[in-house]
């Protein structure tokens, strides 16, 4: 394992370079835009960025900004691709509120994030010099106007020579900007130099020497740039990190999450934002003896995993929510049949195929009540990347344990987020056993159900003296196919009991502030980092605030009635829709709620009130303290 | 390719003597009559002929009529979802490719809501017998036009006639690229339907045979030209398919032809006239998705020393 190297975050060889007049900016937390038309490389560049800020010692969170096009129109307010890196001098759980500087390879992928109020009002921005000039009169028309709606809010706009810098080196410019921009970048923050030219290498690996070499060449050439002509740099002080570290994506959490529990088989079927962690399995899942099966449809996906997991180790399918809703007879049989087996949902915009490359928290519903029938299972969601990878192995395990679908919900926020975290020290015991094809004991019965917890004892097949028929009908506990209104209550009710002894299993959710107080705000999923700052911030400001954020969501954590009650309001944050209170027509009885705010006023009976955006992109904690702020009970403390 | 066969004969130590009995479970409920218990009959001895071991033989199926399939036949059963049959037959034999699969799925499971996976899992050539019990008709939901129902048949949802021309599994199959076992059968020639089952086994690749048969319900006319008039059928014979002897002196409508020659099978399966009996295409060399995605397995602690060396590529 590599060391951390340069932990310690400063390269004197750097700082000779720099003009000695350079500003250095210290700042606890900073964050940065890289934007461009998609296929410019604006996510390489923020990719390596955000990396080598990690391996340095900041904390680091990473968003993509992805269009769903593979190239839209070039210059277009919908094409902008790129990604947000905010770093810290400690951890960095989210996204943050608006960047403070932004390199911009053209005016409109700029203007953008300006609409989309995503840059403090103070932020720098380095763009790209060649528009104002530019042959095509509609483009110097479309930088002058978009110079026009940008003037007067405070940016300091900084044009800077990229292509003609970068035709020095290569002759095609748009192969090479990203790598000066990001050269720009390691000398505003003073970068290792080596650790960027390690990071290009790993980035290009496979490639041949000489993309290498040009892509190092324009990199440089961006520092010296920046060196020469900028009077500031950014001091985000670095902390040398006490253990080892790992750094990746959701979904890389996921998939190797699953390779830790031991499964050997996924069944997918392409579906942003889910596929990159079938990409990552299709590289590495062989070498663990596992397979990553492409099938023809999502429902075909949740049956290879199912006739998987039911010839032995629990199989898992990933998808997000179009495929939720195909996969759900599959999900039904899982539960009807107690065949264990993992879903992983990575949300996205809904219903239909909604916003394909955006956040959203709305399947929650979908994924606890979606299947017809009562099919009582088991919905978890991890709620930062380091999460991702440990819910895979307690999903194996309860799946397994209790017979029964585990839903794993992740997120588009969680799925291209990139996260530093403690390394997870691997234990065999995660992994499943090899199946046990040992005789069936005389007398034992398929569904031979504990009357007391509902749990009974999966045969596979393979082991002599256990024949017996799966199947989706109603059956007893030899398996056989059963309508009689005893059997059929029975049935169900030890389906749902071990639900329940599972949820006795589990422990109240740790309250984030005071156990008691003037509000409480619940989340669930990708929301934490966010839900807690806002909170933080609150509670600096001497407001009553507290959180708690729930990683079972069926069935839900215990005490939860009892957390509630030493509040005097309680409110969910969502990434999900609901109506707004006061809006035409909607009242107290007809108003649609946060499907999280939904299921905890069903089964606390708590008047639990909730704040929802449908942003399609990650709550920014800006936005939820203010909400914290509206939303706080009147009349003073309790 | 190693065909299921070879792979699950029992080892010679093991001295069990597999009986018809062996492989027989619960009383059919399918009507008298029907088609299926033809079936079932013919794949016991099947199963006992080839001495499998009930606990490594696992019946897949759908919904319907014939998918009650593995509730009757001591083996392994997974009786599940409408339609989706293949695809858990898929997973199975992926995850575990010394269990011997069999696959059990009426018309409307295979060629009407499950369509799609009958194609792929075609191509994928997953080395199990599929069987298509075709009746021509929804018969447990109680008479509905199928696909394959003959145009003009009366239904309950067609009253007036079935309107298109029937589907046709056995051209739709052979048009698919990697098939590599594509048989026809009838459930009232026993000795022809246990020859065939018997080739379809032995194959090793995707095995798909369809078996004509009545519902005594609904569409017991259906076939009668067939049964009462030998000459419509013909007999499709070749070494590389099945000739069955015992049919010879009543089955003058014989011809020979190579399962290895798909054009052939291609002309012969659009024809019209007869009702074809036989293997219309068989190669073995086909690939199998199966063998191309075997992986070594892996102790858990091999696990764990390649998981590490994978979060050293993620590590700083």
């Amino acid at each position: 394992m590599p060391t951390s190297t340069a932990a310690a975050g400063v390269a004197p060889a750097e700082a000779a370079v720099s003009a000695p007049s350079a500003a250095s900016i210290l700042t606890a937390q900073h964050t940065v835009e890289v934007v461009s038309d998609s296929g410019e490389g604006a996510q390489k560049c923020g990719q390596i960025f955000g990396t080598v800020c990690a391996k340095m010692g900041n904390g680091v969170w990473t968003v993509e900004i992805i269009p769903a096009e593979i190239q839209p129109p070039p210059r277009t307010i919908d094409g902008t691709s790129g990604n947000r890196i905010r770093i810290g001098s400690g951890p960095v759980t989210n996204w943050g509120d608006q960047a403070n500087v932004v390199v911009a390879f053209n005016e409109q992928a700029l203007l953008s994030r300006h609409r989309l109020d995503a840059l403090q009002h103070d932020a720098v921005i380095l763009i790209e010099n060649i528009w104002a000039t530019h042959p095509d009169a509609d483009v110097r028309e479309a930088w002058a106007e978009a110079m026009r709606e940008l003037a007067g809010i405070g940016y300091r706009i900084i044009e800077v020579p990229m292509e003609q810098q970068c035709l020095t080196v290569v002759d095609n410019p748009a192969l090479g900007k990203n790598m000066f921009a990001l050269g720009l970048l390691t000398w505003l923050y003073n970068l290792d130099r080596e650790l960027v030219h390690e990071q290009i290498a790993a980035t290009f690996r496979g490639k041949s020497p000489k993309i290498y070499e040009a892509n190092v060449a324009l990199l440089d050439l961006g520092a010296r740039w920046a060196g020469e002509n900028l009077d500031f740099r950014i001091n985000v002080p670095r902390q040398a990190r006490p253990e080892a570290t790992v750094v990746m994506n959701g979904n890389q959490a996921i998939a190797l999450g699953a390779v830790a529990a031991g499964m050997e088989l996924a069944a997918m079927y392409p579906i942003t934002p889910a596929t990159s962690a079938s990409h990552y399995l299709a590289e590495m899942f062989e070498r663990f003896g596992g397979i990553l099966h492409q099938a023809e449809d999502e429902i075909a996906a949740a049956g290879v995993a199912l006739g998987a997991s039911y010839a032995g180790k629990v199989a898992f399918t990933i998808t997000s929510g179009p495929g939720l809703a195909l996969k759900t007879e599959f999900l039904g049989l899982s539960v009807m049949s107690e065949t264990p087996l993992v879903l992983v949902d990575v949300q996205r915009g809904g219903p239909a195929t909604g916003l394909p490359t955006k956040v959203e928290q709305s399947d929650l519903l979908a994924a606890i009540f979606g299947q017809p029938g009562d099919a009582p299972h088991v919905v978890l969601a991890p709620a930062t990347i380091e999460e991702c990878f440990h819910v895979m192995v307690t999903a194996r395990q309860i799946a397994e344990s209790f017979r029964t679908l585990v839903v794993v919900l992740s997120d588009a926020n969680l799925a291209t987020g990139v996260q530093p975290f403690p390394r997870p020290e691997i234990d065999a015991a995660w992994m499943a056993q090899r199946p046990d094809l040992s005789p069936v004991p005389e007398g034992t019965r398929p569904y031979g159900w504990d009357p007391e917890t509902g749990l009974s004892r999966r045969i596979l097949p393979g082991q002599p003296g256990g024949m017996f028929t799966v199947t989706g009908l109603s059956h007893d506990e030899a398996g056989q196919i059963a309508y009689t209104a005893d059997v059929h209550q029975r049935s169900a009710t030890m389906r749902s009991r071990k639900i329940a002894v599972l949820q006795q299993m589990l422990e109240a959710p740790p309250v984030n502030g005071d156990d008691e107080g003037d509000l409480l705000i619940v989340g669930w999923g990708s929301t934490k980092g966010a839900i807690e700052e806002a909170v933080a911030r609150a509670r600096a400001e001497g407001h009553s605030v507290s959180s708690v954020h729930l990683t079972f969501l069926s069935p839900l954590q215990p005490g939860l009635k009892e957390i509630f009650r030493r509040f005097r309001k309680v409110m969910t944050v969502e990434i999900n829709y609901s109506d707004e209170p006061g809006d035409p027509y909607i009242t107290d009885e007809n108003r649609r709620r946060g499907q999280l705010a939904w299921l905890l006023r069903a089964s606390t009976l708590v008047d639990v009130d909730c704040w929802t955006r449908i942003p399609g992109e990650p709550l920014r904690p800006g936005a939820i303290h203010e909400a914290i702020l509206a939303h706080l009970p009147r009349g003073g403390a309790a | 390719m190693t065909a299921i066969a070879s792979l699950l004969a029992l080892a010679p130590d093991d001295m069990r003597e597999l009986t018809l009995a062996d492989f027989q479970k619960s009383v059919p409920r399918w009507c008298p009559g029907c088609g299926d218990h033809s079936v079932l009959t013919s794949m016991q001895r099947l199963l006992s002929d080839e001495g499998l071991a009930p606990e490594k033989t696992v019946f897949v199926s759908g919904i319907g009529c014939s998918s009650r399939f593995p509730h009757y036949v001591k083996t392994y059963g997974f009786h599940g979802l409408h339609g989706r049959a293949l695809p858990v037959a898929t997973g199975i034999k992926l995850h575990r490719p010394d269990l011997a699969v069999f696959v059990v799925m009426g018309d409307g499971d295979c060629v009407s809501i499950g369509a799609g996976h009958w194609m792929h899992a075609t191509r994928y050539n997953m080395n199990m017998v599929a069987l298509l019990l075709d009746n021509n008709v929804y018969g447990l939901t109680k008479n509905q036009t199928s696909p394959t129902t003959p145009q003009g048949h009366r239904t309950l949802t067609q009253p007036r006639g079935s309107y298109l021309p029937a589907m046709n599994p056995i051209a739709q199959t052979l048009a698919v690229s990697n098939a590599s076992f594509v048989a026809q059968t009838a459930e009232w020639l026993p000795p022809h339907l246990f020859a065939t089952l018997k080739a379809a086994y032995q194959h090793p690749g995707f095995s798909f045979v369809r078996i004509l048969q009545r519902c005594p319900k609904f569409t017991d006319g259906l076939f009668s030209e067939f049964i009462e008039r030998p000459d419509e059928v013909q007999l499709l014979e070749h070494d590389n398919g099945v000739v069955v002897p015992a049919l010879s002196r009543t089955f003058k409508n014989r011809i020979e032809h190579d399962p290895g020659d798909l054009d052939a099978a291609r002309r012969l399966a659009e024809a019209d006239g007869v009702a074809r009996l036989g293997v219309f295409y068989r190669d073995p060399s086909r690939p199998t998705y199966g063998d191309i995605r075997a992986v070594p397995a892996r102790s858990a602690q091999e696990r764990v020393a390649l998981l590490n060396e994978e979060l050293d590529r993620h590590a700083i």
